[in-house]
């Protein structure tokens, strides 16, 4: 009998203190804050569905980067200059510079530390090439030059040069 | 020259040296096939890139004439200009000169005997042999399909064998932390060689020139000529076809992609 009533205690017990320390955890559930997902700035839809994205774009950007590396195969689908030019916040304009920012925000939630931007760039491409403040004017003809889809012709560097 | 050639063979053959009849049997049936399908098409391709989702090809090999003639001594214009499109600080302006990155630099030789001054651009020379990619333990210094020498920095761990093993003193170690100032089309970093790529982003786009060559043109030294030296029609292919080229260290056997006229 003292037994069964020890046993029933135990339970009893055991009960309470789970209600209650899932009572007092019940303020954060979830554990982590989970990660701001920022709307792409641009563009309606991503280049595959958001779900296949979420687990598989490390998939696609390493394939790409080999591509692009080793054979020199520049095409847009995949490329990490891409998801920096749609994904860059309006605020900071990058993709990884405050906790907020798109890949950052994932990524820390997960815990899975990235080198992407150790060397690649966050910021989308000519977002700070006309601020005037910025250092890069200085050599504004090799910039034209650098910028241009088509080739620069001599007599149109010369003409810049000039000016 | 390093290699000497019977003038029978090498004037049926091509300038270049190395297995160009097959290259040109290449190139020759692709552009038949090019003409067949669309005519005038494939002569702009060929001449100025390619579509970009086709890799880059064998049948080009792209290639720099330096006529240090023409070079002018103290003019620093393709330094800069390489600086500025590919986002590496210059020397001057480097918190630690000695171990700055320099993907070009300028160099003032002067003969002991003669008293004779050169000026020359002294880069990564783009061998077809290159020694840097022999000695690379993580097969990350490589060369693509056109000839260019690259590292594949995300394979590179930063050992430096190859800028030991590089004659023309090409590459460097990136030592500090660059903080997002990379160029979108330019990533580099940390903790891996880089040297000069023949501005790789720009050849792909089509441009068809370097960043340095177009620096000295506008400079008005025409000092500079970027091409692609497989192609005997190509601006390139004459001008080495007239003038008398160096290989600099043409001991070493590495045909080099880049060629000296003046030296």
């Amino acid at each position: 009998m003292t037994k069964r009533l020890l046993a029933l205690g135990a339970v009893v017990l055991t009960t309470v203190a789970l209600a209650w320390a899932g009572a007092e955890s019940q303020p954060k559930a979830g554990g982590a804050p989970k990660p701001v997902i920022q709307k792409a700035v641009k563009g309606e839809q991503c280049v595959e569905p958001t779900d296949y994205m979420r687990r598989n774009h490390m998939v696609l950007l390493n394939q790409h980067r080999d591509r692009t590396v080793i054979e020199g195969v520049r095409t847009k689908k995949y490329s990490l200059k891409e998801c920096i030019n749609c994904h860059a916040s309006e605020k900071t304009g990058s993709v990884a510079a405050a906790k907020e920012d798109f890949c950052v925000s994932c990524h820390s939630y997960a815990a899975v530390k990235i080198d992407c931007f150790d060397c690649h760039s966050t910021k989308p491409q000519g977002s700070m090439a006309m601020h005037p403040l910025n250092a890069e004017t200085a050599h504004y003809k090799h910039k034209l030059a650098a910028q241009s889809a088509r080739p620069v012709s001599a007599e149109e560097m010369a003409r810049v040069a000039n000016e | 020259m390093s290699e000497l050639k019977p003038m029978i063979e090498s004037r049926s053959a091509s300038p270049q040296l190395e297995s160009p009849q097959r290259r040109r049997f290449v190139g020759a049936a692709a552009a038949a096939a090019g003409i067949a399908i669309a005519p005038g098409m494939l002569l702009i391709e060929v001449a100025h890139g390619r579509p970009e989702d086709q890799p880059a090809s064998s049948a080009v090999r792209w290639g720099m004439l330096v006529d240090s003639t023409k070079c002018a001594t103290g003019c620093n214009e393709c330094v800069t200009a390489c600086s500025t499109e590919n986002g590496w600080t210059p020397v001057a302006e480097s918190k630690h000169p000695r171990q700055a990155p320099q993907w070009i630099r300028k160099l003032e030789l002067q003969d002991p005997l003669t008293q004779m001054e050169t000026s020359l651009p002294m880069m990564c020379q783009h061998c077809a042999e290159p020694p840097c990619v022999d000695v690379c333990p993580t097969g990350a210094s490589f060369k693509r399909a056109d000839g260019i020498v690259l590292v594949n920095r995300h394979t590179c761990i930063g050992c430096r064998y190859c800028m030991m093993a590089c004659p023309y003193k090409a590459r460097s170690l990136v030592h500090e932390p660059l903080n997002d100032t990379q160029k979108p089309d330019v990533p580099r970093g940390i903790g891996c060689v880089e040297s000069c790529t023949f501005c790789v982003q720009k050849v792909d786009r089509g441009d068809g020139n370097t960043a340095c060559a177009e620096a000295c043109t506008a400079a008005g030294h025409n000092a500079l000529l970027f091409g692609d030296m497989n192609d005997p029609e190509s601006e390139i292919s004459k001008r080495l076809r007239e003038l008398p080229t160096k290989q600099v260290r043409a001991d070493l056997n590495l045909n080099l992609g880049v060629r000296y006229h003046g030296i």
